[in-house]
């Protein structure tokens, strides 16, 4: 199993030490260059404030204030027709930025046009539900709230949607362990059976290839089987590998092909 | 006509077989081995297959049980989260002793390739486990080898006895 290492940090650290090495960027071009994505640009302006604004990978990113996303998706919905949002998350940049960014994806059938709509909150705070305006946000918003634990406002059902209700810690933080923390680890015995239960079923064995052959508890080699607790040698008698016991089984008798009948005609 | 006659002298001349009330309840259990539908990934698939017409598990007697009152054998078929775990104790209690259950597949059997916060280590912390089929995910014929096992197992087993109650702690 590898060494658990701490990823608190690992925003703050470079991953890629070459001295020369140029990230590669996907270019970002003006929302000038594109006639609908202008048009929808400045109606979002006239509304609310825009902080940023670009075309990118033929899709538009609009960044705004968290206070203002319901305007704007309403905006959108009713007189942009981008009538669908085809997905919303959150983005952990706690380390870099003591926040989350928060997309939200919209899809215009008419103009065959999609559009991003991204915020930044920071840590601990909620955001407005847009719910109301699409019903695929209700799911979505339940899953930030699972696997980040930002809160929508305005949501009719604020719970998890796949990690069990009494589930504790979010786990799509990058600081959340891939194996899971203590109380996941233990989770599933402590509910069942207790924390008192702990000792007698062990820890979870993470290295699922481990094989020990001279362990006869939890092994056992095909063809050389041993009682339960047996200590191995490595030279144990090869056992006969068969369907049945020997001299047969009561009421069953073994098919003997001697005995059987080919039929010929189909027909008979 | 009848086209089966039947041969009252053989065997000693009458149609009567003499055995043990072991070895008749053995022949009963062993053969009547009622599956709880218990597919929770892709490996349940390879359970349905298995009692499809192609490898007719009806054959062995094996007939899936949608409750486990009416269940002899659990045979747990993929990924069982955390999240599922005290159902699966839940439905396992619910079973009517004498009761085995098949650990079918690498995920229920360790985890597999799920070594993850979410999903249980396998089945064996659980509930206690009889058998368990490698294979990710095994075809049809591991399993009806290692219903064939089982049966082998129950066989074994002294009938007439109380089954030694199966418990993890």
């Amino acid at each position: 199993m590898r060494a658990y290492k701490p990823k608190d940090d690992v925003q703050k650290k470079a991953y890629y030490t070459d001295r020369f090495y140029v990230s590669p960027q996907v270019p970002k071009f003006s929302v000038e260059d594109d006639e609908v994505f202008a048009h929808d640009l400045e109606a979002i302006k006239a509304k609310v404030e825009v902080l940023d604004a670009y075309i990118q990978v033929g899709q538009m990113v609009v960044f705004i204030k968290p206070e203002d996303n319901y305007k704007v998706l309403e905006l959108l919905r009713d007189r942009c027709e981008y009538t669908q949002l085809s997905e919303m998350s959150a983005i952990d940049w706690l380390a870099k930025s003591g926040g989350f960014e928060i997309f939200y994806q919209m899809l215009s059938m008419n103009k065959r046009k999609r559009l991003r709509i991204k915020m930044f909150i920071n840590k601990g705070e909620a955001v407005n539900s847009v719910e109301k305006l699409f019903r695929s946000a209700d799911w979505s918003e339940r899953e930030m709230f699972d696997m980040f634990g930002i809160e929508a406002n305005g949501h009719p059902f604020m719970k998890r949607i796949l990690m069990p209700y009494d589930w504790q810690g979010h786990p799509l933080l990058k600081t959340y362990p891939l194996q899971g923390d203590e109380f996941a680890a233990w989770y599933e015995v402590d509910k069942i059976y207790g924390k008192e239960a702990r000792d007698i079923i062990g820890p979870e064995l993470r290295d699922t290839a481990k094989v020990d052959r001279y362990d006869s508890e939890r092994f056992a080699r095909l063809g050389h089987e041993v009682p339960k607790g047996t200590k191995i040698t490595g030279n144990e008698p090869k056992n006969e590998q068969n369907y049945q016991e020997e001299g047969g089984v009561f009421m069953i008798k073994k098919f003997d092909k001697k005995d059987s009948v080919v039929i010929d005609d189909p027909q008979r | 006509m009848a086209q089966h006659k039947i041969n009252y002298t053989q065997n000693g001349g009458l149609p009567v077989a003499l055995t043990s009330i072991d070895k008749i309840v053995n022949w009963g259990r062993s053969n009547s081995i009622w599956a709880l539908t218990y597919g929770l990934a892709c490996c349940g698939i390879e359970m349905m297959a298995s009692g499809a017409s192609r490898y007719d598990f009806d054959r062995f007697g094996t007939i899936f049980r949608a409750s486990p009152r009416q269940a002899d054998v659990m045979i747990v078929a993929g990924t069982l989260t955390k999240k599922h775990a005290e159902f699966i104790k839940r439905l396992y209690d619910q079973m009517t002793e004498p009761k085995w259950v098949i650990s079918m597949g690498s995920c229920a059997n360790t985890g597999g390739m799920f070594n993850t916060y979410a999903t249980v280590q396998g089945v064996d912390r659980i509930i206690p486990v009889d058998l368990y089929l490698p294979g990710c995910a095994p075809r049809p014929e591991t399993l009806q080898y290692g219903v064939m096992l089982l049966q082998k197992k129950i066989r074994a087993n002294h009938a007439s006895r109380a089954q030694k109650a199966k418990r993890l702690m």
